[in-house]
């Protein structure tokens, strides 16, 4: 469409967005036709199995295969000296641009050893269990060197990025002098914050199954957040054109960032398939997937506030210490939500790396703003009991009219709603303003809360509608469903856009052959991929409606087009709807089956730096450009600690967001519970332990990496604000897959304060950092 | 994984003959333990012979007390009436152990057999004395939050893993073994597991091609009024950062019997004499409650990061004797 459309309302009858539509692909689900992408059974199919490195730095001097060559139905087995080549690695800055790797570094390209669990050698077989067997069978001998397992090791040189998170965001902040501030302020405080390593854990772990369709063109089908993304990495990779790799993701279990990129496994699995003329199948193992797919950093954060005596901010100095790899400047960016939260003027950020012998991190659900949130809303938390503020009321006194770090006005922002809503609820005025009083029993109860925030990152993507005279529609776009409801909620916009029942409609997303949509990640699918559809169906009202005008036969003969409005599937006129007609009688007259309309649906407003504004058209996009862009929510958590015993159990939570337009209660409801339990996880339990000499994993498996299991999680109350946001995009969607597990660590920890009167900035907050207190 | 055989037998005669006359053979129940360390590679076996069945059955009074088959199931002993009326700590170990659908699978000798959780151990990748004796133990300057307090040594602080274990060496369990010449003999359960010392590869007394047949519990006082507390990481499905097993029989505010182990600090299920001895005459109080738990970690050896278990473990034994003794 030539112009903007106006932004997006749903039909008052019958209006299926925001409702709580069940899942569409639930029977699937549940019936286990749901196919995911280990689970093809192609013709040929055979199996690979990764062999992962015993030493985290050093080189391969030897591998022996002959016995592992020997076995049954062993195919072949790849290592560093007989990997195909490839046209592209990431092992130079540049291919690893062109390929958009998330590490430098690909193994089996040499002997070198990097970290511990990095692949030294792919084995194919004609079943699982043999390509299992030969894999212990392979003899790697090494070259150990003594390894650095992390930043705080004594031997790890410590640097200070320019850069950091791929070259993203600045490794240095300045805004006004904070150090000047800070000097007159009359409270100052420091505290310093750590985050344990956290690793995804997707139920499903990362899977490959790769066919050469053609000696110059393959199909994959990959665990992925974004087949695109992959799409054009494993071009890179092998030299191919874009439109020669195909990839296929009809449905994950789960992802929260580790599938947001294309990971050595994958391409391996592209050569092995390769290597033996069949279509390979690789799954990792659990063990595996935390050496294959990143993870969240350990760091430390410190935060240095100045503050009035009435608990008004002056200044704040943040800095963060945080291990990365041998080749890349990875750090999550913490900085950006503590810039923005709060009306603050001044404000400061460094940014230090430590190298060690380890794979480079990733974005791990709400990248930055978790750890970052977790430092600055503790800090809050304390600065109100020091000051003897309700830490509700100190946030209200820094409430942020307008975006700190840019000075632009917010798009929308419902925080104050958040609060209040989320007060309501919880029932926060019966909280007893002391710390480590409020008892059940032998246990000591509290209150925590903190504030949430998520940006609306810039995206763009397309969508294609077909509608049928018969009044069925196939919309499709190449999105992926990380099982959060993408089929449910995209089929939702287009039944309103369509002005069809959501049973006549199909969604189809997950393949390079659909209409490019963006990865999901950072919260930027159901904002872009309902813009693309919303505007791909305006594409088809403006074709019948050309047609309409133009036939002698239609109500609406020689009406402008500009009179004409969709309503319920009828075209009319927007003055006197008596006169239009069935958009189906119009495509019978003109003999016509289907038509077809594309559309492209852009999201954000440039708060990555270095991006430009994307959003809408260039007429749009200035008055978009000149706001930022961001959801807004507040948990509430209460915990039971048990002094004793150390054990804190979340006994009641509330969260409420304002995240622009809902597309559906029901999944919406779901993905930030999930959100939350992910949080919850983050600040009660999940650690993973790299040894200090070996670097290399002591609890890799779902036995001993704790996350949260249904008797550590309590009946949740979600709500959202009715927030109308029409900056954003067509939709006014800002996307909710992250900003529910921002904040999360710090309301447990206040909660946990509340109850004890120890504050405890080292997540996760296990019993053995609990004991020792009593009631103070 | 490594290739291996299978072999199903129906007697005990079959199975000890089998894993005796093959090298490198092993039984499987549950196969929760075994199967997930072959997968490891941490075990590996030639061949399996399953001796599901085999019948080691039955949930029954006795004379002697209460015998529970080697094979019975988990979660069949855990909701067995007779152990939730007169065995209380014996069903909530059992309860509070894994998850239903391990339960459902896992054996009552397999559990008492089961492996530790050291990440060392679980790595082959890694030194361990256990795994590989005489390479080195990593866990005593490494990651040693969950390891044991109580009975290790220089080569070995991984920690016994179970809960069952530790209630059967608070209550006075008997096993019956019976290797492959059908011979059987008695060993009280404080006696089955053995400290790791310089050879921590032997976990047990049970002799190569020796079955566990039965479990028996003398029935008591101490035994009625039992409980099993559990504290661990999260609320439910982890291992005991610290348990205590506690039986008391207390008549007029005096104790007139206490039955004590920990678990989760020990390097085998932790049974305490000293503890008991505190208790046993003194006043239902909690300072005698105190008194015992600090007999009972008086010889903690913990390293950097299990230091808090030292305190754990009493906080966890006063509390479950208060419990008891309120209840």
């Amino acid at each position: 469409m030539e112009n903007e459309p106006a932004f997006f309302e749903t039909s008052p009858k019958p209006g299926v967005v925001g409702k709580p539509l069940n899942r569409v692909d639930g029977r699937d689900k549940v019936m286990g036709k749901a196919k995911y992408s280990a689970e093809y059974p192609l013709p040929g199919l055979v199996y690979g199995v990764l062999k992962t490195s015993a030493i985290a730095k050093g080189r391969v001097q030897s591998i022996d295969t002959s016995l592992a060559l020997k076995e049954p139905g062993v195919l072949q087995i790849l290592t560093h000296l007989n990997l195909p080549k490839l046209a592209k690695t990431p092992n130079d800055p540049e291919g690893k641009k062109a390929i958009g790797a998330p590490m430098g570094f690909l193994p089996m390209t040499s002997d070198i050893i990097h970290y511990a669990g990095q692949p030294v050698a792919l084995i194919v077989a004609d079943t699982f269990e043999r390509a299992t067997q030969a894999a212990a069978l392979v003899r790697v001998n090494y070259a150990a060197e003594a390894p650095i397992a992390a930043y705080t090791d004594k031997r790890a040189q410590l640097f200070n990025p320019e850069k950091i998170q791929d070259g993203k965001a600045d490794g240095y902040t300045r805004r006004g002098d904070a150090r000047a501030a800070l000097a007159s302020a009359p409270i100052k405080m420091t505290a310093v914050y750590t985050h344990a390593i956290n690793h995804h854990n997707p139920m499903e772990p990362g899977a490959t199954t790769a066919i050469w369709e053609a000696p110059d063109r393959v199909t994959v089908y990959e665990s992925t957040q974004g087949v695109t993304r992959t799409q054009k990495s494993l071009s890179a990779y092998l030299g191919l054109p874009q439109d020669q790799v195909r990839v296929i993701t009809k449905f994950i279990g789960g992802g929260f960032g580790c599938k947001g990129s294309c990971w050595p496994h994958t391409v391996l699995t592209v050569q092995a398939a390769k290597a033996v003329g069949r279509p390979v199948k690789l799954v990792l193992t659990r063990p595996q997937q935390f050496t294959s797919m990143g993870h969240r950093e350990d760091q430390t954060q410190t935060l240095t506030l100045g503050a009035s005596k009435e608990g008004k901010l002056l200044a704040l100095i943040h800095e963060k210490t945080s291990t990365t790899s041998p080749w890349d400047n990875y750090a999550e960016s913490n900085s950006k939500i503590i810039n923005l939260l709060y009306d603050c003027p001044t404000f400061e950020s460094h940014y230090e790396l430590g190298r060690a012998n380890v794979m480079t991190s990733t974005f791990t659900r709400a990248p930055g703003e978790a750890p970052g949130s977790f430092a600055i809303e503790s800090s809050m938390d304390d600065l109100a009991y020091q000051l003897g503020i309700d830490p509700i009321e100190i946030r209200l006194r820094n409430y942020a009219e307008k975006d700190p770090s840019t000075g632009q006005p917010w798009s929308s922002k419902s925080l104050r709603q958040c609060y209040a809503r989320g007060a309501e609820l919880f029932g926060w005025s019966k909280r007893n303003p002391k710390a480590g009083v409020t008892k059940n029993g032998r246990l000591l109860v509290g209150y925590g809360m903190a504030t949430a925030s998520y940006p609306v990152h810039n995206s763009q993507g397309t969508a294609r509608v077909r509608l049928y005279a018969d009044g069925h529609a196939v919309v499709q776009a190449g999105a992926t469903d990380l099982g959060t409801g993408t089929y449910t909620v995209m089929t939702q916009v287009a039944a309103d856009s369509l002005g069809l029942a959501p049973d006549k409609i199909r969604f189809e997303l997950g393949d390079t052959k659909l209409p490019t949509a963006p990865n999901s990640g950072g919260s930027v699918a159901a904002g872009t991929v309902s813009s693309s559809v919303y505007m791909a169906a305006q594409d088809v009202w403006e074709r019948l409606t050309k047609m309409a005008i133009k036939d002698p036969k239609s109500p609406l003969f020689q009406a402008k087009a500009e009179d004409v409005a969709m309503e319920n599937g009828r075209l009319q006129l927007k003055k006197d709807a008596s006169k239009g007609e069935d958009f189906k009688a119009l495509m019978k007259r003109a003999g016509i089956d289907d038509i077809e309309g594309s559309g492209q649906g852009k999201y954000g407003s440039g708060y990555e730096a270095g991006q430009s504004a994307a959003s809408a058209s260039d007429a749009h996009k200035d008055e978009a450009g000149k706001h930022s862009m961001h959801s807004f929510g507040a948990h509430f958590c209460e915990v039971q600690v048990d002094p004793d015993l150390g054990t804190v159990r979340v006994t009641r939570w509330v969260s409420v967001h304002g995240a622009g337009r809902i597309l559906n209660a029901k999944t919406a409801r779901s993905q930030i519970i999930g959100g939350s339990i992910f949080g919850i996880g983050a600040a009660l339990m999940e650690a993973t332990a790299r040894d200090p000499h070996y670097a290399r994993y002591t609890n890799a498996d779902l036995g001993d990496y704790h996350i949260p299991v249904n008797a550590d999680i309590p009946e949740m109350t979600v709500e959202f604000i009715d927030e109308h946001d029409p900056y954003i995009n067509a939709m006014g969607v800002k996307g909710i897959g992250e900003i529910s597990m921002v904040g999360v660590s710090a309301a447990v920890a206040n909660a946990v304060f509340h109850a004890t009167g120890k504050r405890v900035r080292d997540l996760p907050i296990t019993p053995d950092k609990i004991l020792g207190t009593k009631s103070v | 994984m490594n290739n291996f055989s299978y072999l199903s037998t129906t007697t005990a005669k079959d199975a000890t003959a089998a894993v005796t006359g093959t090298k490198g053979a092993a039984f499987i129940a549950g196969g929760t333990t075994v199967l997930d360390l072959m997968k490891l590679n941490v075990e590996n076996h030639s061949e399996l012979v399953d001796i599901n069945m085999v019948p080691f059955k039955g949930i029954e009074q006795t004379a002697d007390g209460l015998r529970i088959g080697a094979l019975e199931r988990m979660s069949d002993v855990g909701e067995h009436p007779l152990v939730l009326q007169n065995y209380p700590m014996i069903s909530q170990a059992l309860l509070q152990a894994a998850s239903p659908q391990l339960r459902n699978m896992a054996s009552i000798g397999g559990n008492l057999l089961q492996r530790t959780r050291c990440g060392y151990f679980r790595d082959v990748a890694f030194p361990c004395n256990k795994r590989q004796p005489g390479s080195g133990c990593p866990a005593q300057e490494g990651e040693n939050r969950g390891l044991a307090i109580l009975g290790g040594s220089k080569s070995c602080i991984a920690t016994h893993p179970g809960d069952l274990g530790v209630a059967l060496a608070a209550l006075d369990a008997v096993l019956l073994l019976e290797n492959a010449k059908g011979k059987q003999r008695r060993v009280p359960l404080v006696d089955f597991h053995v400290v790791p010392g310089t050879t921590p590869q032997r976990e047990t007394v049970l002799e190569p091609g020796e079955l566990i047949v039965s479990v028996t519990v003398p029935a008591a006082a101490h035994a009625r009024k039992s409980m099993y507390l559990k504290v661990r990481d999260r609320a439910s499905y982890a291992f005991a950062l610290a348990s205590a097993a506690v039986g008391l029989d207390v008549q007029g505010g005096q104790i007139r019997s206490a039955r004590v182990a920990l678990g989760g600090v020990g390097t085998k299920p932790w049974r305490s004499v000293a503890a008991e001895k505190i208790l046993t005459g003194a006043p239902a109080t909690e300072a005698t409650f105190r008194a015992a738990a600090a007999a009972a970690v008086r010889d903690a050896q913990p390293r950097e990061q299990n230091r808090f278990k030292v305190e754990l473990a009493q906080n966890t034994l006063v509390r479950a004797l208060l419990e008891l003794s309120a209840a």
